[in-house]
């Protein structure tokens, strides 16, 4: 009976995150006044556009590297890409494409310095990539506002700030926007579907799936599950998760350029930073844990996050008066989440180690009493 | 000789100390003061000890760097905008501020503490999201608390906190200007430096207490703490509350001098300086001293005063941000990684 408790207790546990969110979200619909035809359609470019970035992120926890904040320093490699594709003026399709190829050695790059840090910092891999992740946007930053257009030659002047070095604030991608999504038209009823992009999440997920039955794929869950078992089992640790968070980072890198052909502008110094947080966000209200997450958790927690992020703002406006209270509360909510899921996952994992330290006391216990 | 001085500093100090040393070397070169550069430095430097001072009992009890510092930060916010609110100007003031976010900075920090408890060995990527979810929670409340006063009030609104309020009125440099002095350009803000050195001294003394003595003996060795008789949670609430508390004071000091109440996102990023310049004086993720403190907060207010004028000066463009952002991040990096080869 009491291991019947137990399961019901844990599934709760696991599951308590989206159910939150699923009752937070069913007050704020009404609330919020949408059409359902708007809020499908808004729900369909969201997930499109940010599916790929958090599906980025399932490597390395497959990996047992938690979260891969350092996901960041492949967004900015992307950035890196699409910055030089907007000055050599390449659209289209074509244009994407190259900033995946001059994104790609960028963010091998930091893939690799990121796995080497990490590996000096077992068992602190979150909070180290968390802060590498700002260390470098010091470094990106230093690239592209003092040595672009100076050490690094930028013709176009329309991305030049008017100083004459360093890259604008904001950048239209007027040549790449929304060249994917609107590459396979499809309309239903008055909502479009931006198919391409679908196509290419699609693609993803079977690259994922397949991954998992390779010789790396299970090297890596191996080394996720414990790493000096897999150590004596003759695996290269340290090689290993430095591959995982390489492929993490490049595919992070594509993720972001996808991102940003439907956002069709380049904000050069903070589009990096939101699609960290808003990608973990999303992928812990999915029910993803910091060790455990699958494509299911992706999809899941991309629709609820969004919907969220939709309805939130006219839900605070039409409950408090004030548009501002919805923002702050959507906010506050991205944060508590990411809080909540880490303090979940350790608070059961210290459990389980309190569990099994008490069944090894148990029967000497006993014992006493008889 | 040398080789063994760097061993035991770490490069990145090493680093950050000769820049530091070129940056005041260059300053009369390209025109800056010496005098007001150093004083900029000594009033940051009061500014923000006592915020770097708030991280030493949490490191000392094991529970690593207090991110969450804007948890405290934000006790002490609603101890200056409350002590606004009851209109009570001058040292008074600024005495009821302290003694109202102290209570409310014991009361979260209590909460912060058990929650941290639940959560050994990850504390620290949890006490970041607790500080950005706790800042992001206080920007509803700054919009909907019913705080009235006029002067930090939306005007056209009547309700709702102003993002900046200034204390201009009510105890603007109550602390810097306590036994000031000013020697040509060259300002001593005595009273800060005082207070600093009075919190610094609470904070030895306490170290030095029982209590004290049994929080370091957790942070070194837990399991021996335990089988002494030394309640290991207990010793690790006592250090996160203490570090609440200094938290809250030490914002209050920094806004008294730097002259405005900054709400809404404005503690967001607040931990990030205060533990870079603890690691920059030589402090590690478990082990941290007052001296440490000292040197560090020195040093890296340094930088951060000499950068923008002298780099500003030579290469004609601001990059003072970016530097900060490399050498504070690179300093906790280094941090974060040298604590697992120790471990190895």
């Amino acid at each position: 009976m009491s291991r019947l408790n137990r399961g019901i207790g844990s599934l709760l546990m696991d599951y308590a995150v989206p159910l939150i969110f699923i009752v937070i979200s069913a007050a704020a619909i009404p609330l919020s006044g949408f059409s359902a035809a708007y809020l499908v359609q808004e729900l369909l470019i969201r997930v499109g556009r940010n599916s790929f970035l958090i599906l980025s992120l399932l490597i390395p926890i497959m990996a047992g590297m938690g979260l891969n904040f350092g996901m960041v320093l492949g967004a900015m490699a992307g950035q890196i890409g699409l910055i030089f594709v907007s000055d050599w003026s390449i659209v289209g399709i074509p244009g994407i494409v190259l900033a995946m190829i001059v994104g790609t050695p960028f963010a091998v790059v930091l893939g690799v310095l990121c796995g080497e840090v990490l590996n000096r910092a077992r068992g602190q891999e979150m909070v180290t990539s968390y802060i590498l992740g700002f260390f470098i946007n010091g470094v990106y930053q230093l690239l592209v506002l003092y040595f672009m257009g100076w050490l690094i030659p930028i013709s176009n002047p329309a991305l030049v700030l008017s100083r004459g070095y360093g890259i604008r604030n904001a950048i239209s991608l007027t040549g790449i926007r929304m060249v994917l999504d609107r590459l396979v038209p499809l309309k239903i009823g008055t909502i479009s579907v931006p198919v391409a992009t679908y196509l290419v999440i699609a693609a993803f997920c079977f690259f994922i799936v397949w991954f998992r039955r390779t010789k790396l794929g299970q090297d890596m869950r191996a080394i996720g599950q414990d790493m000096p078992v897999a150590d004596s089992a003759g695996i290269p640790v340290n090689r290993t998760r430095v591959i995982a968070i390489v492929i993490s980072t490049v595919l992070a890198c594509y993720g972001q350029i996808i991102f940003l052909q439907n956002m069709g502008t380049l904000n050069t110094y903070n589009s990096h930073d939101q699609a960290g947080m808003f990608s973990i966000a999303a992928l812990l209200i999915g029910g993803a844990s910091v060790s455990r997450a699958g494509i299911g958790n992706v999809f899941l927690g991309v629709t609820l996050f969004h919907l969220m992020f939709i309805v939130a703002p006219m839900a605070g406006k039409n409950l408090m008066g004030q548009a501002q209270i919805g923002e702050y509360f959507r906010v506050f909510v991205s944060y508590g989440i990411i809080a909540i899921a880490l303090v979940l996952h350790a608070w059961k994992r210290f459990r389980d180690r309190m569990e099994a330290r008490r069944s090894l006391r148990g029967p000497a216990e006993r014992r006493e009493g008889a | 000789m040398l080789k063994k001085f760097i061993a035991t500093a770490g490069w990145p100090r090493v680093i950050i100390g000769l820049f530091l040393f070129a940056l005041f070397v260059a300053a009369p070169f390209v025109g800056v003061r010496i005098s007001t550069s150093l004083s900029d430095t000594l009033v940051r430097f009061g500014m923000n000890g006592v915020m770097v001072l708030a991280l030493i009992p949490m490191v000392q009890a094991g529970c690593g760097l207090n991110f969450g510092l804007p948890l405290g930060i934000i006790a002490g916010l609603l101890g200056a905008t409350t002590s606004i609110e009851l209109g009570v100007r001058g040292a008074l003031g600024f005495a009821v501020a302290v003694g109202l976010s102290v209570p409310i900075a014991a009361v979260l920090g209590y909460g912060y503490g058990q929650l941290l408890n639940r959560v050994k060995g990850d504390e620290m990527m949890i006490a970041t999201y607790v500080g950005f979810s706790s800042v992001a929670f206080m920007c509803m409340a700054w919009l909907l608390l019913p705080y009235k006063n006029p002067t930090m009030v939306w005007g056209y609104q009547g309700s709702g906190l102003r993002t900046t309020i200034s204390v201009n009125e009510y105890w603007f440099h109550i602390l810097s200007d306590f036994f000031s002095f000013k020697i040509g350009t060259f300002y001593f803000p005595t009273g800060m430096f005082l207070f600093f050195g009075f919190m610094s001294l609470l904070m030895w003394l306490f170290m030095k207490t029982k209590t004290g003595t049994a929080m370091t003996a957790v942070g070194s060795n837990p399991e021996f703490a335990r089988a002494s008789g030394v309640n290991v949670d207990r010793m690790r609430i006592v250090s996160v509350v203490l570090s609440t508390i200094f938290g809250a004071i030490g914002i209050l000091v920094y806004q008294q001098s730097f002259g405005f109440i900054q709400l809404y996102m404005g503690p967001f990023y607040m931990a990030l300086p205060a533990v870079a310049a603890i690691l920059l004086g030589g402090a590690s993720v478990n082990r941290a001293t007052i001296f440490n403190v000292a040197v560090g907060t020195f040093l890296f207010q340094g930088i951060l005063t000499m950068t923008p004028s002298v780099i500003n000066s030579v290469l004609k463009t601001d990059m003072s941000e970016v530097i900060r952002i490399i050498v504070s991040n690179g300093m906790i990096l280094y941090a974060l990684t040298r604590k697992a080869q120790v471990k190895r």
